[in-house]
């Protein structure tokens, strides 16, 4: 198997960026509907939490063309980034990073939901009852107390944009360097004969980063269970 | 300072409405389980909200529905002990303890921690992490917790019922002292015949309308 080229290994640096850029954009939005899944309760929720599992049910094939129909230069939301902040995503591994947050998006919600759910609001009542006001609140018992379950969330959203292909393809295309993650990057090798040792290799680190994401995410889940312990509850 | 309750709620379907005046020491609400106890002792903290009335501590006005007032929790001052105990998981037994403490303005605060710890008992539990105790020391801790936000009055939730007959001896104690040396309204909620003859002060029957 052997070390990794300079080349793959700008491969694997790429679809790390890629992953970790898209957990960090999605996590706040990803909160924000979880915690209102969780706790919210107002008409149009069950279609709420419809729209945000599309993703994973949707071909992904489709969900890069809309992003592309949304992000692309001509799009309302494309425009909106490159004049507010400068940003543009045709062609460029901010559009990898963009297309992996959809797909993770759904999966980082899932967890934190099921960790807000598992905080004891008796506790947040109790902190109420001591002084503290509902951000305060919110801050050093409802944070905390979900943090394992985010924390696992943003590990499964990782694991998730790391794999992600169909979404991406479609949307910035596979190019070296710039949009060429991992799995794009194994496709290419595919097409191509003589790239059996280059995709076995690309291959093995694929497995690996995911099979770590997922122990670690599962590893915080358990964790998460300790918002329903204390004592005599 | 004196606390008073003239509020009408609802509980599901049940209304029930509730009216007493409760001076320094032990004010028991007595009556059968769903009678409608806690529910009185969650209006008090603001954690329920009454359909009407009027709910007064000393010269805080906490809840007038005529008025318009219904100040929210964390602005009421009240030390609420929890059947449950309900201490955080998260937090070791001192920064329990400290919560409210921390929060308090200073001029409200009438106790430090050591005093606490002494009064209590708990100061050899001060690292632990509170699924480690035992029943009876999570409730005295508990106790702690409140005491340590400087509340203007108490409510007591059937504080003894999670606990097992020796504990219960040794948390009644703690709660005669409380009563005793503190001089605070106490709303106390049983419907313990026994609790309410050697700890109260007054009875307020909830639910034998």
């Amino acid at each position: 198997m052997g070390q990794l080229s300079a080349e793959e290994w700008g491969i694997v640096v790429l679809s790390l960026k890629v992953g970790i850029v898209a957990v960090l954009a999605a996590m706040p939005l990803a909160f924000g509907l979880a915690y209102l899944l969780a706790r919210g309760r107002f008409p149009g929720k069950v279609l709420l939490d419809a729209v945000v599992h599309l993703p994973l049910v949707v071909p992904p094939v489709v969900t890069g063309w809309l992003l592309l129909l949304a992000f692309g230069p001509n799009g309302p939301a494309g425009r909106f980034f490159e004049t507010v902040f400068g940003i543009t995503f045709m062609f460029r591994w901010t559009g990898a990073a963009l297309a992996a947050a959809v797909m993770a998006l759904p999966l980082m919600v899932r967890a934190i939901r099921l960790s807000i759910e598992a905080v004891d609001q008796r506790l947040e009542q109790t902190a109420r009852t001591l002084g503290a006001g509902p951000w305060r609140t919110f801050a050093t018992i409802t944070l905390p107390l979900a943090l394992p379950g985010i924390l696992a969330g943003a590990v499964l959203g990782f694991a998730r944009s790391i794999g992600e292909f169909g979404a991406t393809i479609t949307f910035v295309s596979n190019i070296p360097g710039e949009t060429q993650t991992l799995p794009l990057a194994i496709y290419s090798a595919l097409q191509m004969p003589g790239g059996d040792s280059f995709v076995l290799r690309l291959a093995v680190v694929s497995v690996l980063l995911s099979l770590m994401a997922l122990v670690a995410s599962e590893a915080l889940a358990r964790r998460a269970g300790y918002g329903k312990g204390g004592h005599v509850l | 300072m004196s606390f008073d309750v003239d509020i009408a709620l609802k509980r599901g379907d049940t209304p029930i409405a509730a009216r007493f005046s409760a001076p320094a020491g032990i004010t028991a609400l007595f009556g059968p389980s769903g009678a409608g106890k806690t529910s009185v002792l969650q209006a008090a903290a603001g954690l329920l909200k009454p359909e009407r009335g009027r709910i007064v501590a000393g010269d805080v006005v906490l809840f007038d529905s005529a008025a318009g007032i219904d100040l929210p929790p964390e602005r009421r001052a009240c030390g609420y002990v929890f059947q449950d105990i309900r201490l955080f998981p998260h937090r070791r037994v001192r920064d329990n303890l400290l919560y409210g403490w921390r929060l308090a303005p200073e001029d409200r605060r009438w106790m430090t921690l050591e005093e606490a710890t002494d009064f209590l008992g708990v100061d050899h539990l001060l690292h632990r992490m509170p699924r480690t105790l035992s029943g009876g020391e999570a409730q005295r801790v508990a106790i702690g917790r409140a005491l340590l936000s400087g509340p203007r009055y108490l409510l007591m939730d059937e504080p003894l019922s999670s606990l097992d007959a020796p504990r219960r001896g040794e948390i009644m104690t703690v709660i005669e002292r409380i009563r005793d040396e503190l001089g605070l309204p106490i709303l106390y909620v049983t419907h313990d015949r026994e609790e309410v003859r050697r700890l109260a002060d007054q009875v307020v029957e909830i639910g034998t309308r």
